[in-house]
């Protein structure tokens, strides 16, 4: 069964189409989609920014991505004749977080949680930190309603599930048993204490033992100061959510003709149904066809054979011209077809269990995607009709 | 016992990182299966609660326990090896392993888990968790049989680590608990797990495939290793993964690359084998020969790169199947044929 062709053009020509988020397992192709979209939607037409994260460096550089200032430039060599414009920018999930602390509490307090060593891991190195603030970035972004097509790429993760789950991974730990614990005798003073009291004692007790006075004070210190200022957190993360589930919104699965790809990206369309998400496509990137797709790999194989038992007789000093290279693009051939009908294979199990899923197809480049022209091609090929 | 240099005679600790997908995981389990060579155990260590050495052993998941996983290589021409055991550890089993071992407190750690604490310590302060994690790594390299006996227990310990944007941190115990703890026990197992990871017993090797951003990254993650430890954590091999062979000698290679190889000759080469040039087969076909010809060069040029950090480094194939119990073993005795184990 034939999947229905996803019409990018369509897709970024359509003026209420305001956010376009890349998602997808690790390495797939997320950045590169997500910056070949921005940059066709520029050249067609859009104010576009695209949002990356951790672009490979030589993308980076390209697309004039040498600072990490943490706001959107404008990306020189873009064909505006259209009336378009592209900005770009990569994340800095530290900065964005910093930004969130001050603006939603006075500057003492503020100080003091960006000195505390607890906030100093947790906006460096916490596993969500990056999604959030990939979110959070987002939200801004829109709201500054300075670009009518936001295009984001996601953080590299494992799992495609991990951008949408890391915001409520946050709150469900700052609202976890300990940290109430640790922030009772602030909250409630003494009387609600008593009630704890057993467990209390206990842990501080050991924990105390453990780690030693100072770090339980630090930590405490921490939580007390930043569950001020987490209702506003929770406020801003529910907002992006929310703009998440509008209808100007367009997710695009990225993922490789590869089983745990397509299986990543199975979950993940589960999932944004579940969400009532909206989901505008898969984008399968790096398959590989051939041209000569008339020469099955079973006759290819055979040939290569043939040539090699017709070469082995010359082998001592004869000048009978040798078939080495005929060998070589038979068995390349032989290999490519093998590889091809098993992507091809695995592409259809993904359709077959998500058969309205629009797809587009993304042939492998023979070099990494590193400039603006390799966007280019990259976004002709995904607005192809038809393949 | 066979007695031969390899290139980690003196390293009992392997720590196996990369960036995400490059084949962590499936080198780290080659590595320990080349390792268990007869007569030797070795320890196979997972730390990210995925389950992956189990689905690659084809075994139920892995409890909080060591258990064999499979028969060692053995030394080439010799029987099977010795035994691989595995072991998957989480947070919350070292911190009660922990707990039960230093201070006798198995009991408060249930009750400390139950309460969140290693969720607490994982989101806020991971280099609290990741110091319980790498302890018992280096209590398994460090293990001697009993009073009488003091030889290892385990000949060597692999453990599949984080990526290796992440490597860093996690190893740098002492530095990411002293920024917390200045004093108190838990500053001090940091230190003593710090000394073994310092120590020449433990290697960080890398796993990367030849592209551009794995490659980018092995590099990257060398020199911050280097630079945060001030050269006290050493980089061990660097572990190519996935290469796709060449199919033609470099001269013919530049040609195909080049476009000057005659596709005359090659449609000539087609016919002996009984398959005519309709429609531009040969040509479609040497356009083939081309993309390979420079996915070759860029593949010798991420290895050329690779190769300017002076590290021991291994090839392993790309496996076109996909890796399986044989395809290990194959990827075993690939590291054990060029010096790894
Ligand atoms: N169609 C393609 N053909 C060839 N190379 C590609 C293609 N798409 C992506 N690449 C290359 O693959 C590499 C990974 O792509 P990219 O960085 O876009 O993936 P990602 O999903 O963003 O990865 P991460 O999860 O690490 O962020 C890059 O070097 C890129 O140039
Ligand atoms: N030499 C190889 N030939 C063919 N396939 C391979 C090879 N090495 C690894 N793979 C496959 O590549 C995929 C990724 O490998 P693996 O799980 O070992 O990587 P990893 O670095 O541990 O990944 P993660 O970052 O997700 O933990 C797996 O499907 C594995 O079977
Ligand atoms: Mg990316
Ligand atoms: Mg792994």
């Amino acid at each position: 069964m034939a999947p229905v062709r996803l019409d990018m053009d369509r897709l970024i020509d359509d003026r209420r189409t305001r956010i376009i988020v890349c998602c997808g397992s690790g390495g797939v192709g997320k950045t590169t989609a997500a910056a070949a979209i921005g940059l066709r939607a520029a050249e067609r037409g859009r104010q576009a920014c695209v949002l990356t994260v951790d672009p490979a460096r030589r993308l980076a550089q390209s697309m004039g991505l040498t600072s990490l200032d943490n706001t959107p430039r404008e990306v020189d060599g873009v064909d505006t004749g259209g009336g378009g414009s592209l900005h770009a920018m990569m994340l800095d999930m530290k900065r964005t977080f910093d930004e969130i602390v001050e603006a939603h509490s006075d500057p003492d307090r503020a100080a003091q949680i960006l000195a505390n060593p607890f906030y100093q891991s947790l906006s460096s190195s916490f596993a969500g930190t990056q999604e959030y603030m990939a979110m959070e970035k987002l939200g801004q972004l829109r709201r500054a309603d300075e670009w009518d097509l936001i295009v984001v790429d996601t953080p590299p993760s494992r799992s495609a599930l991990d951008f949408l789950d890391a915001p409520q991974r946050l709150g469900r730990f700052l609202d976890g048993r300990l940290i109430r614990l640790l922030t009772a005798p602030a909250k409630t003073g003494m009387s609600a204490m008593r009630v704890l009291n057993a467990g209390f004692a206990m842990m501080t007790g050991a924990l105390t033992r453990i780690l030693g006075a100072q770090v339980l004070k630090d930590a405490q210190t921490f939580v007390t100061a930043f569950d001020t200022m987490f209702g506003g957190f929770r406020e801003r993360a529910e907002a992006t959510y929310r703009l998440l589930q509008a209808p100007g919104t367009a997710f695009l699965v990225v993922a490789a003709p590869e089983p745990d790809a397509l299986r990543e990206a199975s979950y993940f369309v589960e999932r944004l149904d579940a969400e009532r998400m909206p989901l505008a496509g898969l984008i399968l990137n790096r398959i590989h066809t051939s041209q000569a797709g008339r020469l099955s790999a079973a006759r290819s194989l055979a040939a290569a054979e043939t040539l090699e038992t017709q070469d082995r007789p010359n082998e001592a000093g004869s000048d009978a011209p040798r078939n080495t290279i005929a060998i070589a693009a038979l068995r390349m051939h032989a290999e490519r077809m093998h590889l091809s009908k098993r992507e091809r294979r695995l592409a259809e199990h993904f359709t077959s269990a998500h058969p309205a899923i629009p797809v587009a197809e993304v042939i492998a480049q023979p070099e990494d995607v590193h400039d603006l022209a390799g966007l280019r091609v990259v976004g002709t090929i995904l607005s192809r009709p038809g393949s | 016992m066979t007695t031969r240099d390899t290139d980690w005679d003196g390293v009992r600790l392997h720590v196996v990182t990369g960036k995400g997908g490059t084949g962590k995981t499936t080198v780290a389990a080659a590595l320990a299966l080349a390792l268990a060579s007869a007569g030797r155990k070795v320890l196979l260590i997972e730390v990210e609660g995925r389950q992956g050495i189990a689905r690659l052993f084809d075994c139920p998941p892995l409890p909080y326990e060591e258990r064999k996983v499979a028969t060692g290589l053995g030394a080439r021409g010799s029987g099977p090896g010795g035994d691989v055991y595995a072991l998957a550890v989480d947070p919350e089993g070292a911190l009660l392993d922990y707990l039960e071992m230093f201070y006798n407190l198995r009991r408060t750690g249930k009750a400390l888990t139950r309460l969140g604490v290693v969720d607490f310590a994982t989101t806020i302060a991971p280099g609290l968790s990741d110091v319980l994690v790498t302890g018992k790594a280096t209590e398994a390299a460090r293990r001697r049989v009993n009073r009488r006996d003091d030889s290892h227990v385990y000949h060597a310990v692999v453990m599949d680590a984080p990526p290796t944007g992440r490597i860093s941190r996690f190893l740098d115990v002492s530095t990411e608990v002293g920024s917390l703890a200045k004093v108190g026990p838990i500053r001090t197992h940091a230190d003593t797990v710090a000394r073994v990871i310092r120590s020449p017993q433990t290697a960080v090797h890398f796993v990367t495939t030849l592209e551009e951003m794995p490659v980018q990254e092995t590099l990257d993650g060398i020199t911050d290793l280097s630079e945060r430890t001030g050269g006290a954590i050493r980089p061990g091999g660097i572990f190519i993964n996935m290469a796709r062979p060449a199919m033609l000698d470099d001269a013919d290679l530049a040609a195909a690359a080049d476009g000057t190889l005659d596709v005359t000759e090659l449609a000539v080469s087609l016919k002996a084998a009984g398959i005519s040039d309709n429609h531009g087969l040969a040509a479609d076909l040497m356009t083939e020969l081309g993309e390979h010809a420079q996915q070759v060069a860029l593949q010798n040029r991420e290895r050329d790169e690779l190769l300017t950090s002076g590290h021991p480094h291994y090839e392993l194939p790309m496996i076109p199947e996909g890796i399986d119990l044989a395809s290990l073993y194959q990827l075993a005795t690939a590291l054990r044929d060029q010096g790894a184990a």
